[in-house]
């Protein structure tokens, strides 16, 4: 057999049906993520067609979205605030109980956001095809699974019929060597590459990220990766697996245990690329040249060194209408715009070490006066881990506000919203218009210089604050 | 799902690039459990004032654009987020077809099954249709074809099996139910 990519591995594996010219495959899908806001509609066309649920075990839903990450909300001291945010909440319950999909509901102890909990409980496995109606599915390309965003109708498809009509994509490597300097992130560098493709450059192709840069980072990191990859467009992201990934895995609630996972180990070893396999498209990014990132503009491929300053681009009506959202005047440094947000969340950056990482940074520190920081676990569980080693009271000492786990300021349907206006340094990954709240400006960073920011009131370098 | 053979309208153009769908459906209009009247909410913070009140120069809120379905978007549509609530506004607008130099791929596949067509045209064909807003354009999806209002026909691209779905107005979902055979076997070489 010729040389394969890790994706035509995944890919033949998982073909019911073959693509002809006049149909697309049938892809068999191993594991389906469901979440409150895009699966409603997906639950009431099976009542409609009178259809059930076809691999109940491989269904697995939960809620993060329009779930509100205040306890008293959470918790049912008070109302839900929002209506409409309860009213899909009950929704998800009452379809989850209808047609036996297993729930990690509302104040169950494992809930989280849906791309955090799938590898934290070890769900997420190599080999595996993994969708979920959320374009940040990607996320769980880390672990060398085929993972990608869907609608609502697919959602209802996956449910029915365990199966996707899918076209084969086509392969970009992005070639990734050299070291990261100090205090340059995963996200900085997804950030970087995302500049250097576009928010388009990645449309119709599976990336997968490789080289010696890419071996390096932890699992954490590659999720952040290969969370952001869609931001360029991708279908999905990949990262081949290797030692890295079975030691995150090994011992999970979720993953194959004892002899089983020796045997998942051995197989998964067969997935990465093989020697001289082809790619359409390759890309080489010298992680060297890296600096801390931060955007400037209106969407995540508008970005520069966070030491740098907003681009002049004469003529560009793209370029003019984003800065006049952002208020923010060609030639200007980045340094020193002042802020009034900082969010520390989302599915991009809200595991345990990013909380870390950002502690570390104002640990006897306070916020400066003005700036509202949020911090916002990416799950239950790490909450709880993150509150064992004391990390609550240290952004709480700081001023910041510590909260429950939930997708929160990352998109404006859950009460957490950026004032009008207002500036925001956020580890999330989305600086569209209106992402954060309505006339909200968004610069999408790493958490330490999400965290530096915080401290100064003021878009801020973080490696003047490493040790 | 109606039946779509010939699109025949006048277009609406949104010169603006990378449209995404946090633009065409702002994400606190998703905690809806239904698919029924998001028209009232697309491009909703362009659209509408602070106060709710229409912004008279924004293009959807003239009297030229009522009753046209056809929209021309800047180069790179409907990046970003999955939600299909994006083209099931766009529909229930009224709009059927969507063309861009670009269209990203959840949003063509969530548009694709709503009877929502994304044609990709070239930056030539492109530009000129930005510059003439309001051009009268007929699509046939028969022959995957568009004529330019100075009667030119430019040939576009559409999945086959996506196109017969629109052409005879049924859904995948009865299709993919009939591979329940193949699925079966798959799922019988499964490891346990």
């Amino acid at each position: 057999m010729s040389p394969r990519t890790l994706f035509e591995k995944l890919w033949a594996a998982h073909e019911v049906v073959p693509e002809t010219a006049d149909t697309p495959a049938v892809l068999y899908i191993d594991l389906h993520l469901v979440h409150e806001v895009t699966s409603p509609q997906a639950f009431a066309s099976l009542r409609a067609r009178n259809l059930g649920v076809r691999r109940r075990e491989r269904t697995f839903a939960t809620m993060d979205h329009s779930t509100p990450t205040d306890s008293a909300q959470l918790f049912g001291k008070v109302p839900i605030r929002m209506a409409s945010a309860a009213n899909q909440i009950r929704e998800l319950e009452k379809n989850c109980a209808e047609f036996g999909v297993e729930l990690l509901g509302l104040t169950h102890e494992r809930r989280g956001i849906v791309h955090i909990i799938g590898p934290e409980l070890g769900l997420t496995q190599p080999g595996k095809t993994i969708v979920c109606g959320d374009s940040h599915t990607s996320t769980h390309g880390a672990f060398g699974a085929l993972a990608f965003g869907i609608g609502t109708t697919e959602v209802g498809h996956v449910l029915a019929t365990q199966c996707l009509l899918q076209r084969k994509p086509r392969t970009l490597a992005i070639n990734v060597d050299g070291s990261l300097a100090r205090g340059v992130t995963a996200k900085d560098l997804v950030l970087a590459i995302i500049g250097r493709l576009g928010v388009g450059g990645g449309t119709g192709s599976v990336i997968e990220f490789r080289g010696s840069t890419i071996r390096a980072l932890s699992m954490d990191e590659r999720m952040t990766v290969c969370n952001m990859s869609i931001e360029a467009g991708a279908r999905a992201g990949l990262v081949a697996p290797d030692e890295t990934t079975f030691e995150f895995l090994r011992g999970r609630p979720r993953a194959p245990a004892g002899a089983d996972f020796e045997r998942a180990v051995a197989a998964w070893r067969s997935l990465p690329s093989d020697p001289g396999a082809t790619f359409d498209r390759e890309l080489t990014i010298d992680a060297a040249g890296i600096q801390p990132m931060i955007t400037y503009g209106t969407n995540p491929g508008m970005s520069v060194p966070v030491t740098g300053s907003v681009p002049s681009r004469a003529g560009d009506a793209v370029h003019a209408k984003a800065l006049a959202y952002m208020g923010l005047t060609p030639g200007q440094s980045m340094l020193g715009q002042k802020i009034e947000y900082v969010f520390l969340g989302s599915c991009t950056n809200a595991r345990l070490s990013d909380l870390r990482a950002a502690a570390a940074l104002v640990k006897g520190r306070h916020i400066a006066k003005g700036v509202t920081f949020l911090v916002v676990p990416g799950s239950q569980q790490i909450k709880r881990e993150a509150e064992a080693e004391g990390l609550d009271r240290v952004f709480s000492d700081a001023g910041a506000e510590w909260r429950e786990s939930g997708c929160s300021m990352c998109l404006g349907m859950n009460g957490d919203l950026v004032d009008k206006g207002a500036y925001c340094v956020s580890t999330s990954n989305r600086n569209f218009e209106g992402r954060q709240g309505v006339g909200a400006r968004t610069l999408l960073a790493s958490p330490i210089t999400a965290a530096a920011s915080a401290l100064e009131g003021r878009i801020a370098d973080p490696r003047a604050y490493l040790g | 799902m109606e039946p779509i053979r010939t699109i025949r309208s006048r277009t609406v153009v949104m010169p603006a690039s990378n449209i995404d769908t946090d633009q065409i459906m702002p994400a606190r209009f998703l905690t809806t459990t239904t698919r029924a009247g998001l028209a009232q909410h697309l491009f909703a913070d362009w659209r509408y004032d602070a106060s709710g009140a229409p912004i008279a120069d924004f293009v959807l809120n003239r009297p030229e654009a009522a009753g046209c379905s056809i929209l021309v978007a800047g180069r790179n549509v409907g990046c970003g987020s999955s939600r299909e609530h994006a083209p099931w506004g766009l529909y229930d607008y009224g709009f059927r077809a969507v063309i861009s130099t670009e269209i990203a791929d959840i949003f063509r596949n969530n548009s694709l099954k709503n009877g929502l067509l994304p044609i990709v045209v070239d930056e030539a064909v492109h530009a000129g249709l930005i510059a003439s807003p309001g051009a009268e354009l007929t699509i046939d999806l028969e022959r995957a074809a568009l004529t330019l209002p100075d009667g030119r026909s430019v040939s576009f691209t559409v999945e086959p099996f996506a196109r017969y779905c629109l052409l005879n107005g049924v859904d995948e979902t009865g299709y993919l139910l009939a591979q329940d055979g193949a699925i079966s076997a798959y799922e019988a070489r499964l490891p346990a």
